[in-house]
């Protein structure tokens, strides 16, 4: 039995919660007390997802034809919705300050860019982001740190817990945690369920915890939902599809799925939970596909980089591209956006 | 700012209008004997796209005729390997037409071009492919070891998948050797004209096929006809049982596609987001002008609250409008007609006490509209529960127990379509035993595919179209 949910249930994005929000957010989690039999109960009672259902919405979103003033309006939400993200082993000082250079201004011929939502590097690196972030001029801009020995999340809970401290005191904002895939597909669900308690415990208001999926491994778009219900109900302030180190990772059908747990924890709760698709994400049309399913499933309230990120790297140079060609009405091709 | 798409309309440069046709028999376009004249309009602006031929009983003889000597003459005999070669050369040129026929079709019709885009148009070139397979294999259909065509087969096909019915009813009707007279709609006629262009790029032989454009004068002259062997209609239940009455005695077959009033079933175990989005494409699919439509929803009581306001929700989502545009998903009603029924049989809905809902949306000024419409409360005994509105109007009705389902959902003097949604295997089995409809769909609505036979029970029609069972309705010496 875990130790009650502690003080992170008081806000969420930094909004108070009203009374009515309070209670009915309390019900899901007294519903959900982290033992075994209370979380699969709420697991349970989940409706189940239809696969060629969802395949098939998700491939009719992707008709949709988005063209002139709403694809201009399109690629600048999204830049403004990037995680841009280095997560190498052959990162160095000099390649993650070279990506905060470009996550501040996007294009250095065109001020009106906007930044990009945040910087998402591993733990060693999240200082020198911070440091550099700062002095030049992207103070606003958060730095992720990946985390809870991302990507396997193979470790004990105290080196987990280590991981996150780590990150945390390097001035990292947001911390990207993965969950134990293995514990979840074997059953054990009050480890996956306590590690992200303890995990946004070390959280608390000190940093936004993305809770990463990796549904590649999960498979299942039942998997899907009920992980994401079980992130939700354990706190956290984001869920993420994926590392990007597992492929297949951010498909239409999951993504659609976990919008429809965020709208269906909205309606329970009253409380926005953000998505985050990452991985196989590389070109405008992608990220356009990506805007559209959020638009026609959670709703418009989601598009905002508080409540949706896009973690990619090289997405955001097609972007840039593309937003050039609605401007000058010609592909300048890619010796005319900066390669970091 | 918000994400509001910008208008994406497809280009209408493709299509090539005529300002005016004529009657399409034994291989040319020719004058009708009348000098009467009827125009097509775009139900979506209300503009005339073209004035079309009127054929009076003596050029629907002539077409018969032009049938009968192709027949004879030379469709009956050629081997059945140069036969599916035709089929398939047809089926390559509206391949390679799709885009072309899609914006005609959404001209003339007023469906979503993303409907004649991804659905209408493919699924004919689909017909044609499967048929094509078929036309030398014809021993191994299952219609006996000495399968044989009728001879000249009379078609009359609606106006809501103007092309794809044609497809189904002309596809079949050559691969087993017979020859056709095909009237389409008078409100749609401009697809089945550009067919006959094709059939002739693809230089099939003269009077194999022959199309003769008219209204219910004309369809009947045809049906009359003491030369036409067959009879393949899909239209209203009323029309159809005038054609019955008509060919009986005659020995003429006849294969009869009618109305419906699929019931959509949903147990309380449903996967309910995908339950939503097949409740939404069951009934507002080609603005619900399917006759297979999941137009009766039958919700188990204890999900009908949530499943309501879900459904609300996503058809809150629906873009209503021009037809054209890329990213409409319901577009103009057919006709100044079909509008008049759909709001007669609708405001009954309201006078007999059920609860109408719609979401704000804005209607074009021209052209002939109606709102995405629920009405729950419905009970069996009202109008909307028993009558095909044909139309975007779903009716909402609860059951309590599995048995008391099935029961509501036969109890119709229809047959036609059904859905189940359960996530339990052995519930979809039992209930697809007991339902009394030609097309049962588990988990999903309003599929199609050439190899699956359609049809329905009781009203719904005669016969089967598509898949083996189709082939055999099309050639003597066989099943039926």
């Amino acid at each position: 039995m875990l130790t009650k949910i502690g003080t992170f249930t008081r806000t969420i994005h930094g909004n108070p919660f009203s009374p009515l929000t309070f209670f009915r957010y309390n019900s899901i989690v007294q519903l959900v007390d982290g033992t075994d039999t209370s979380i699969r109960r709420f697991l349970k009672q989940l409706p189940g997802v239809d696969q060629v259902g969802a395949e098939s919405r998700a491939a009719m979103l992707a008709t949709r034809s988005i063209k002139t003033t709403s694809k201009k309006w399109a690629i600048d939400c999204a830049i403004s919705m990037i995680d841009l993200t280095t997560l190498e082993g052959s990162d160095t000082d000099g390649k993650v300050r070279a990506l905060c250079t470009k996550a501040v201004h996007p294009d250095p011929t065109d001020p009106s860019v906007p930044s990009v939502g945040a910087i998402c590097v591993y733990n060693d690196k999240v200082a020198t982001a911070r440091k550099h972030l700062d002095a030049i001029g992207g103070q606003s801009i958060p730095v992720a740190a990946v985390s809870t020995a991302f990507p396997s999340g193979r470790a004990s809970l105290e080196v987990k817990k280590q991981d996150t401290l780590d990150a945390l005191n390097n001035g990292a904002t947001e911390i990207d945690m993965v969950i134990d895939r293995g514990a979840f597909l074997s059953g054990d669900l009050v480890k996956v369920f306590s590690e992200i308690v303890y995990i946004k415990e070390l959280c608390a208001d000190r940093a936004h915890l993305k809770v990463i999926l990796e549904t590649g491994e999960l498979v299942t778009l039942d998997n899907v939902r009920r992980a994401s219900h079980l992130a939700m109900a354990a706190g956290a302030d984001f869920i993420k599809t994926s590392t990007g180190k597992i492929s297949p990772a951010a498909t239409a059908p999951v993504v659609l799925v976990m919008l429809e747990a965020v709208r269906d924890w909205y309606a329970m709760t009253g409380i926005r939970i953000g998505v985050k698709p990452a991985g196989g994400i590389r070109t405008t049309k992608d990220a356009i596909k990506q805007l559209v399913l959020v638009r026609e499933t959670a709703g418009e309230e989601w598009l905002t980089p508080k409540l949706f990120r896009i973690g990619a790297s090289a997405l955001l140079n097609d972007l840039l591209m593309q937003r050039m060609k609605l401007r000058n009405g010609n592909y300048a091709g890619p010796n005319y956006v900066t390669l970091d | 700012m918000t994400f509001e798409y910008s208008p994406a309309p497809e280009s209408t440069a493709i299509v090539d209008i005529s300002p005016q046709y004529g009657l399409f028999i034994n291989g040319k376009f020719v004058a009708a004997k009348g000098s009467k004249t009827f125009n097509t309009i775009n139900p979506a602006t209300e503009k005339v796209l073209s004035k079309i031929a009127y054929a009076q009983a003596s050029d629907v003889d002539k077409a018969v005729a032009a049938a009968r000597t192709a027949y004879t003459k030379v469709w009956s005999k050629m081997a059945p390997q140069e036969r599916g070669k035709y089929l398939f050369r047809i089926a390559r040129i509206i391949q390679e037409r799709a885009r072309e026929f899609a914006v005609l079709e959404t001209m003339d019709n007023g469906k979503p071009i993303r409907e004649t885009r991804d659905i209408d148009i493919p699924l004919a070139a689909a017909h044609f492919f499967y048929h094509a397979g078929w036309a030398d294999k014809l021993k191994y259909a299952g219609a006996g070891d000495n399968p044989r065509p009728h001879g000249v087969v009379g078609q009359i096909i609606p106006w809501n998948f103007p092309l794809l019915m044609l497809a189904w009813k002309v596809a079949p009707a050559l691969a087993t050797g017979n020859t056709v007279v095909l009237k389409p709609a008078e409100t749609t006629p401009l697809t089945a004209l550009l067919f006959a262009e094709v059939c002739q790029q693809a230089g099939l032989p003269a009077g194999v096929v022959n199309i003769v454009t008219g209204d219910g004068a004309t369809g009947s002259a045809l049906v009359n006809h003491p030369d036409i062997d067959k009879i393949a209609f899909t239209g209203s239940t009323g029309v159809g049982k005038g054609i019955a009455r008509a060919i009986a005695g005659t020995g003429k077959s006849a294969t009869l596609e009618l109305g419906g009033k699929g019931a959509n079933i949903v147990f309380d175990d449903s996967p309910i987001d995908q339950t939503v989005e097949g409740i939404v494409s069951g009934i507002f699919f080609n603005q619900g002008h399917v006759c297979c439509a999941g137009s009766r929803l039958l919700v188990q009581e204890n999900v009908h609250d949530e499943l309501i306001e879900k459904l609300k929700h996503r058809i809150s989502q629906i873009r209503v409008g021009d037809p054209l545009d890329k990213n409409t998903d319901l577009g103009a009603i057919n006709s100044a007609a079909q509008l008049a029924r759909i709001k007669e049989i609708s405001s009954s809905g309201d006078a007999e006490g059920a609860h109408r809902w719609s979401p704000e949306c804005s209607l074009p000024e021209k052209g002939f509209w109606y709102p995405p419409t629920i009405f729950t409360g419905v009970t069996q005994a009202n109008r909307i529960a028993q009558e095909e509105i044909f139309g975007p109007v779903l009716s909402v009705l609860t059951f309590r127990t599995p048995q008391e389902a099935i029961d509501k959902a036969n109890n119709t003097p229809y047959g036609l379509s059904a859905g189940v949604w359960s996530e339990k295997g052995s519930r979809i089995l039992w209930a697809a035993k007991q339902l009394k409809a030609g097309v049962i769909w588990a988990n999903t609505f309003n599929k199609f595919d050439p190899a699956s036979p359609f049809g329905g029970y009781k009203e719904s029609g005669w016969g089967r179209e598509g898949g083996r069972h189709g082939l055999a309705a099309y050639l003597k010496g066989g099943e039926k």
